[in-house]
């Protein structure tokens, strides 16, 4: 199937001459339709603006852009206005009418669109009732919580049924219960409507917790992308790697590995917890090796487990070498050594 | 002294009546024309919804050179217009016509400078959506700046009652020229005193009505 996203070899560029900024580097991407899809970046990194070519609220300065089999690069001004009015956008400061009520802002896409009054109510109510603020309705903006905002945010995005949610740091604003509110909420959207999400973050969190896929972008370029586990399980660039970090805490830092060795005499690996489940302990009790677990975690990336756990091992060597051996054929495992002989 | 309120009592409310028109007036037009030339002021600056060198350059220098004009040379200034528009240079249509001119030239600014304040994202929120270009500017960008722009405009009104005292150097009514033909003229200090309290009342009149009214449209 096309994808309903496509970039090929796409190019921003600000300004011009000495001045100019490449906030988008030759990228090629294909977002498909019903995925929620990740951009993961730090800040400067391109990923806003790349967010903004979709909707053409920035046009694309170099390659093609296809949404929906529309290349939007070559539309003019009325016929985009039609592309974004099919693409729902939320964004970090929610940026809701401060002179409307909730349902005035959820009604405002659909006055836009033309929609007659009647159908434009029932609509609004159909919609808050969905993200839960129905009771908000004739409330302000000023008067509502960051999370109700974002709430009110992501139902006027989908008020005229768009097949595409583009989500600008969406939860960076919010505090963490809430954010995982509204995280539920787009998950939701993805689910039970079937709109194809595309969400930019710095985050990893955010991505771990809700996307399919993910691009990793650096200096206008994506440095990597793939299945968000994938990704996880084994990032290529230096990056990605510093944004795994910054989410699974899972193996020790070199200071906690020195404190480790000088509490723990015995031998200390480190075995990765994948999906295809591994018996530790059974491994353990097949080799006639003890364990101890010393350090590790293990969470879900898009619903799957993933992790890894610390073990101090006590046994003979050579049984040690055997449950390694054995351990190694299923996951990958990282001997750490002892106080004494350091791997 | 009683005396002399009877009979100048009438003449007094009528000045009132002649204020209110004069000001009235002119806020209406002045403020209506500054609204439109404001927001396109705003919208032709340089990164802006309607980015237009050329107009904004030319608005922007014709609010520059129309607004330090001291109005009682101004009036004087665009007499040759006033006598083509209105078809005479003294009463208080005359008056008017050139007060709406200076009004329309003021508000534009306080418009503009208000409009700047708008938050960017709000408006990117609308273009995202799809929304027109002049849609937003009428249903966005001047209903989410409302509280500011009412506070504006009740310093424009104040303003303008300033402005209407000059009436009657070139044959208007009003307040300024009661104070001075029954005040100053007659060196009748009283009437010079009870016509500052009736202006000094019905400026603060109007100040509370904007605040409130500003403070009922933050929607807080």
């Amino acid at each position: 199937m096309a994808p309903l996203i496509s970039f090929q070899d796409v190019g921003k560029v600000f300004g011009s001459g000495a001045t100019a900024v490449r906030a988008v580097d030759g990228v090629t991407l294909d977002i498909q339709a019903g995925e929620i899809f990740g951009v993961i970046g730090y800040s400067g990194a391109g990923k806003s603006t790349l967010v903004r070519l979709v909707n053409a609220l920035e046009p694309v300065t170099s390659g093609r852009l296809l949404v929906d089999g529309q290349d939007v690069t070559a539309l003019g001004e009325s016929q985009l206005r039609r592309v974004r009015a099919g693409i729902g956008m939320v964004f970090q400061q929610f940026n809701l009418l401060n002179s409307r009520t909730v349902a005035g802002n959820v009604a405002y896409p659909l006055k836009v669109a033309g929609w007659p009054k009647a159908k434009r109510a029932a609509r609004v109510a159909e919609l808050l009732d969905y993200v839960g603020i129905a009771d908000k309705a004739k409330a302000y903006p000023r008067q509502l919580s960051g999370g109700q905002k974002q709430r009110v945010g992501i139902a006027r995005a989908l008020a005229t049924e768009p097949r595409i949610l583009l989500a600008d740091e969406a939860t960076s604003a919010l505090d963490p219960d809430t954010t995982q509110d509204v995280l539920a909420l787009l998950r939701r959207v993805n689910r039970e409507l079937g709109v194809t999400v595309v969400v930019i973050t710095h985050e990893m969190d955010v991505i771990r917790s809700l996307a399919h896929r993910v691009a990793v972008m650096e200096d206008g370029k994506v440095i990597e992308h793939g299945p968000v586990y994938d990704v996880f399980a084994a990032p290529r660039e230096r990056a990605t790697r510093r944004f795994v970090a910054t989410t699974l805490k899972d193996r020790p830092t070199p200071e906690a590995l020195e404190r480790l060795r000088h509490r723990h005499p015995g031998r200390i690996v480190t075995v990765t917890i994948r999906e295809a489940g591994v018996d530790v302990t059974a491994a353990l009790r097949a080799h006639g090796v003890d364990g101890t677990i010393v350090f590790g975690g293990i969470t879900e990336i898009d619903e799957r487990p993933f992790g890894s756990l610390t073990l101090e091992l006590t046994g003979s060597d050579a049984a040690i070498d055997a449950l390694l051996a054995d351990l190694r054929s299923r996951t990958d495992v990282e001997d750490l050594g002892t106080a004494g002989v350091p791997a | 002294m009683n005396r002399d309120w009877s009979e100048l009592s009438p003449i007094l409310w009528e000045s009132v009546r002649e204020t209110l028109y004069i000001v009235g007036v002119t806020v209406g037009v002045g403020g209506a024309l500054g609204l439109v030339l404001g927001v396109l002021l705003y919208a032709t600056r340089r990164g802006n919804l309607l980015q237009n060198v050329v107009v904004f350059t030319i608005l922007n220098v014709a609010v520059n050179v129309v607004r330090p004009i001291p109005f009682i040379i101004f009036i004087t200034a665009v007499g040759p217009v006033t006598l083509a528009v209105v078809g005479t240079t003294i009463g208080n249509d005359a008056v008017i016509f050139a007060m709406a001119i200076m009004a329309t030239f003021v508000t534009a600014r306080i418009v503009e400078q208000n409009l700047v304040a708008t938050d960017p994202g709000v408006i990117e929120a609308a273009r995202a959506m799809g929304a027109s270009r002049l849609r937003i500017l009428v249903t966005v960008l001047v209903p989410e700046a409302l509280a500011p722009l009412i506070l504006g405009y009740t310093f424009l009104l104040i303003g303008i009652v300033d402005m209407s005292a000059l009436a009657g150097y070139v044959g208007g009514g009003g307040l300024g020229n009661f104070a001075i033909v029954y005040g100053y003229q007659r060196f009748n200090w009283e009437v010079t005193l009870v016509t500052v309290l009736v202006i000094i009342g019905m400026v603060q009149l109007a100040q509370l009505l904007g605040n409130w009214l500003a403070r009922k449209a933050l929607h807080r």
